[in-house]
């Protein structure tokens, strides 16, 4: 008995403070060790108790005071439901800040969100930032919507279209003309027909198609790097494959760690698939230079690696979308056969709409077409075909060079917005006499700013400032505002400085 | 001497380089180079490798043109490595590929099955014959044959875009929360107490299935000796149905639902797969309009079905496609489903706005579990985001949006329920006709069971073979089950369709 008490606290222990893993994976073990606890009689505290973490994610830590884990009670209801068991899953760690913030109910709050032009004033007294989830904002706050979908969007309600089914591997037009925007026209793979593309659920979705086709056709792991966007772990991990983790950041250099990146990629198995950010790497903002990328492309063919590019910034990253695709680009013409994941989220700012693409690189037409039809066997039985409405927007833009050139425009105008906020902000850090370097704000690429705060700073910053970013210390810089940074300057002053 | 298939192979096979290895430059004379090659595979087994080499070498000091030069002497030095298999030889002899020739790991991809239902409309769309009929996809059709946006969905588009408050930013994981109550509304009625049912905004009912069925094969117990949980999926059903619930990991179970001998739904088989499932099976129920036969349980029917499930402790799974759309009655539709709550089952259920509001592209759906107590809804909740976030992150907002619209407005919901009930009347009306029709045309057959089956499919009870002559000799498309979605018949061909059925069933069996 006592024996079987050891066991289980010492099996309770190691699942609630587990090194993280996949939830899909624990959660049944779960299940059984919290049936061993009743067996044994003892008073060891449910895993799923409001105390103890689930496991979670790795790049971001146990949501410790976030998570309102309650315990299950089945005083009600007739029979035993069959959930009653059910622990209280984690809340993402990036999405589920915005939940928290908008539950956090400081008195003197004035909602940044409703701030409209003339209340700009009023900026001064509001408390809480939400610098977490990486969504642009305009100098007022406020989400943007760019003109020139507004304008696609009064043309296709005009064409009175109708809402039938795309196909699985969605709507062709844009998916031509999606393919075109990142491979670029001169692209002689794209020219030959010989890269498979489907339209995905924005980034996510793409990710998840390609992740199940490679595990499907013998891929035991996938290497990313280290750290990367939080869900690429359970997207991959839920796909069926091993996530390992390769060099990237140098946490205390603030730089990328080249040499080690190029060590961990001479130690990855032959045929193995390295995931890379294509641009504006999330979350540290920190790109390889161009000569970097020919090193990386050099050992990869080396070693004969996998390349599967991850595009969720592209013209949002520099406001130059040629520019933005120059690894992606360089990778095609030095021959590999990428795997790459577009999104539209965050360039053409039609985050809810879910619009993405998929494409692989393949070496005959005939062969682009066997991968187009393994992608939609994946496809059709996770949501059989995708949402057209995103898609035609973006087709409307793509297909017209004046429109076209006015999202070019309007994109860069966002990249431009946000870059001056990072030298506000760094600008404002410095004046305010902080000891700690903060070059690397301006250094850093894309939407987010890699502080390199730690995480006691960062839940300093959330509990007396009020100001949410992820745990990581990683800031949307599209929350930042000319009303906002300010604040934000003071208050991560005033956590950093303490040291 | 020369020993000839063998050289002739692997002549071939260091004479056969792929392309992709080479850069542009090469290409061309490459290309070149192959075809003098291949001249000269023809034939090499008459002639002998060393004195040709010779001669070739001789021939190449007498030829002027450098680049000629350059031809013959990788011809020598190839013809030279089919001999002594001397790998330098060839490497050399092949030089001008600039990089290692990785092997893609895409060549042995094969080629992916089509999809069954989708592989025909595809099928369709590519076909030239003008008489053509589309009689496949469950889409509504008017009677001109076009796609029809119903004219409150219409409505609501406008005043979304006319908005400015509305925008594009992410929904959150679990989808619009309005949108889903007033889903959840919808299908367990007005009354219902949504505080302890679990809902989540889904990609229509694929994408429900999915999450519900990742859901219970996660978190239903497993049966004792059992690694997976066993779904038990009527038999026949949607095509999708099996792949969705493998893709989960979940042990696929049919259960026997249709009687071909009688093209009736076989009630007593039914029951019996039941009894005979392990206690705790998860069944997948079609709460109307089941998909293909139209063939849907009495009340009483679902009563002792409801007893059953209760007296084995399984778990019930609805798929609901079709609710106002079946019968033009919304409400009717749903009963067997708010009975079953009624009933105290923890059920699961997946439902879709693709039919009834015309939203088919738009992916617009819900998935919901229903629960004993908010805490566990609660739980449930935050299980189904962890479903749900790896997948997609987060869903798509136009369709749930339009539905939104509709149905917080009072009077677009008035419309909204005229414009389903046309829809479902005017299937009716062919499905009449459709068996009026084929009496008048000659057939002999009893097609009494089309006539009471429900919903948006006539299941026929022609056989594939059937089905295939319907297609190949009539440009008929419809799945190969029988199955014949009347939303594509209209005046303007019903009475070829009823023909060319007639023609493919007259003297033949439609029941097995």
């Amino acid at each position: 008995m006592i024996f079987l008490r050891q066991a289980t606290q010492t099996i309770v222990h190691r699942v609630a403070f587990a090194a993280p893993v996949s939830a899909a994976r624990s959660s049944p073990f779960c299940n059984a060790v919290a049936s061993l606890a009743t067996v044994a009689g003892s008073s060891v505290a449910s895993p799923f108790h409001a105390a103890s973490p689930a496991p979670c994610h790795s790049s971001a830590m146990p949501s410790r005071g976030f998570a309102d884990a309650a315990t299950v009670t089945t005083e009600q209801g007739g029979h035993s439901s069959p959930w009653k068991n059910f622990p209280m899953a984690p809340p993402d760690p990036i999405i589920g800040l915005t939940e928290a913030y908008l539950n956090d109910d400081f008195p003197q709050k004035v909602s940044f969100l409703s701030l409209r032009k003339n209340e700009s004033d009023v900026g001064i007294f509001f408390r809480w930032v939400n610098v977490g989830v990486g969504a642009y904002r305009c100098d007022q706050g406020n989400p943007f919507v760019l003109p020139v979908v507004r304008e696609a969007e009064r043309e296709l309600i005009k064409e009175e279209l109708d809402h039938e089914y795309s196909g699985i591997a969605g709507c062709p037009n844009f998916v031509n003309l999606a393919l075109r925007f990142v491979y670029g026209e001169d692209c002689v793979p794209l020219k030959e027909k010989r890269i498979a593309g489907v339209q995905t659920l924005s980034g996510t979705g793409g990710l998840r198609v390609f992740g199940e086709v490679l595990a499907q056709f013998g891929h035991k792991h996938i290497y990313v790097p280290n750290p990367t966007w939080g869900n690429h772990i359970p997207i991959f991990t839920n796909a069926g494959l091993e996530v390992k983790k390769y060099r990237y950041y140098d946490n205390a250099t603030c730089t990328l760690d080249f040499e080690g990146l190029i060590e961990d990629m001479k130690g990855m198995p032959e045929g193995s698939c390295i995931l890379l950010h294509a641009c504006a790497h999330n979350p540290t903002g920190m790109d390889p230079t161009p000569e970097q990328w020919k090193e990386i492309s050099r050992v990869a063919m080396e070693h004969n690696l996998l390349p599967f590019f991850d595009c969720a910034y592209q013209g949002f990253a520099s406001g130059d979308a040629r520019k933005d695709a120059a690894a992606v680009r360089m990778f095609v013409e030095d021959g590999h056969k990428i795997a790459l994941v577009q999104s539209f989220s965050k360039n053409f700012g039609l985050y809810g709409q879910r619009i993405g693409a998929l494409s692989v690189v393949a070496d005959t037409p005939e062969e682009a077409l066997r991968v187009q039809s393994q992608l939609k066997v994946h496809i059709r039985p996770s949501y059989s075909n995708p949402p057209r409405h995103g898609a035609r927007i973006v087709g409307k833009i793509l297909a017209s060079e004046e429109k076209t050139n006015e999202f070019v425009e309007q994109c860069m105008g966002m990249a431009q917005r946000i870059n001056s906020m990072r030298s506000k902000l760094r600008e404002a850090l410095e004046s305010l006499g902080s000891t700690r370097s903060w070059d690397h704000i301006t250094k850093q690429i894309g939407m987010f700013a890699y502080s390199g705060m730690s995480k006691e700073e960062v839940t300093a910053l959330r509990e007396k400032h009020h100001i949410y970013c992820t745990l990581d210390g990683r800031i949307s810089m599209a929350g930042v505002t000319s009303n906002n940074v300010e604040y934000i300057a003071r208050a991560i002053h005033d956590v950093t400085e303490r040291k | 001497v020369l020993l000839p298939m063998h050289f002739t192979s692997r002549f071939r096979s260091i004479t056969s380089i792929q392309h992709h290895t080479i850069n542009e430059n090469c290409k061309t004379n490459l290309n070149i180079f192959n075809k003098i090659l291949s001249i000269i595979r023809l034939i090499l087994p008459t002639i002998n490798i060393f004195s040709s080499t010779k001669s070739v070498i001789k021939q190449t000091k007498n030829l002027s043109n450098p680049m000629f030069k350059v031809f013959s002497l990788n011809i020598a030095l190839a013809l030279l490595a089919t001999s002594t298999n001397f790998s330098p030889i060839t490497a050399f002899a092949m030089e001008s590929s600039t990089a290692t020739a990785a092997k893609s790991y895409l060549a042995n991809i094969p080629e992916g099955p089509p999809d069954a239902i989708l592989g025909i409309a595809e099928a369709f769309k590519s076909c030239t014959d003008e008489n053509k009929v589309n009689v496949c996809v469950g889409a509504y059709r008017d009677s001109s044959g076009k796609p029809w946006i119903l004219p409150s969905v219409r409505k609501a588009e406008e005043r979304l875009l006319a908005d400015p408050s509305v925008n594009k930013e992410y929904a959150p994981i679990a989808g619009d929360a309005k949108y889903v109550d007033l889903a959840l509304g919808f299908a367990y009625g007005a009354n219902a107490d949504l505080s302890k049912i679990a809902g989540v905004q889904s990609l229509s009912g694929t994408g429900a299935c999915r999450i519900g069925g990742h859901f219970l094969a996660k978190f239903v117990p497993k049966p004792e000796g059992m690694d997976k949980v066993p779904i038990y999926i009527p038999n026949p059903t949607w095509g999708n149905h099996m792949a969705i619930f493998r893709e989960c990991g979940m042990d696929i179970r049919r259960y026997r639902y249709y009687d071909s001998s009688t093209n009736r739904l076989d009630y007593n088989g039914l029951l019996e797969d039941l009894k005979e499932a392990p206690n705790g099976s998860v069944i997948l129920l079609h709460a109307c309009a089941h998909n293909p036969t139209g063939c849907d349980p009495t009340m009483d029917q679902w009563k002792a079905i409801s007893d059953l499930v209760k007296e084995k402790s399984h778990y019930v799974f609805f798929d609901s496609a079709y609710q106002g759309f079946a019968s033009g009655d919304a409400e009717a539709d749903a009963s067997a489903l708010r009975f079953f709550v009624n009933e105290g089952h923890n059920l699961v259920l997946a439902q879709s706005f693709a039919k009834n509001f015309g939203l088919y592209g738009e992916r617009t759906g819900t998935l919901s579990v229903v629960c004993n107590t908010p805490e566990e809804k609660s739980a449930v909740m935050s299980q189904l985001k962890l479903i749900i976030r790896p997948m997609y992150s987060s869903p798509p907002i136009h369709g749930s949006s339009i539905v939104k619209t509709v149905l917080t407005d009072e009077a677009l919901t008035k419309e909204y329920y005229e414009n389903c009930k046309e829809m479902a009347e005017r299937i009716r009306s062919m499905r009449v006709k459709l068996v009026d029709m084929l009496k008048s045309v000659g057939s002999t057959h009893d097609w009494s069971h089309v006539t009471e089956q429900i919903g948006m499919f006539a299941f026929t009870g022609m056989n594939s073979d059937m089905c295939d002559e319907l297609t190949s000799k009539y440009s008929i498309f419809l799945t190969r089950d029988g199955r014949i979605s009347l939303a594509g018949l209209n005046d303007g061909n019903i009475e070829y369709v009823a023909k060319a059925i007639h023609d493919v069933t007259d003297g033949k069996k439609i029941v097995t």
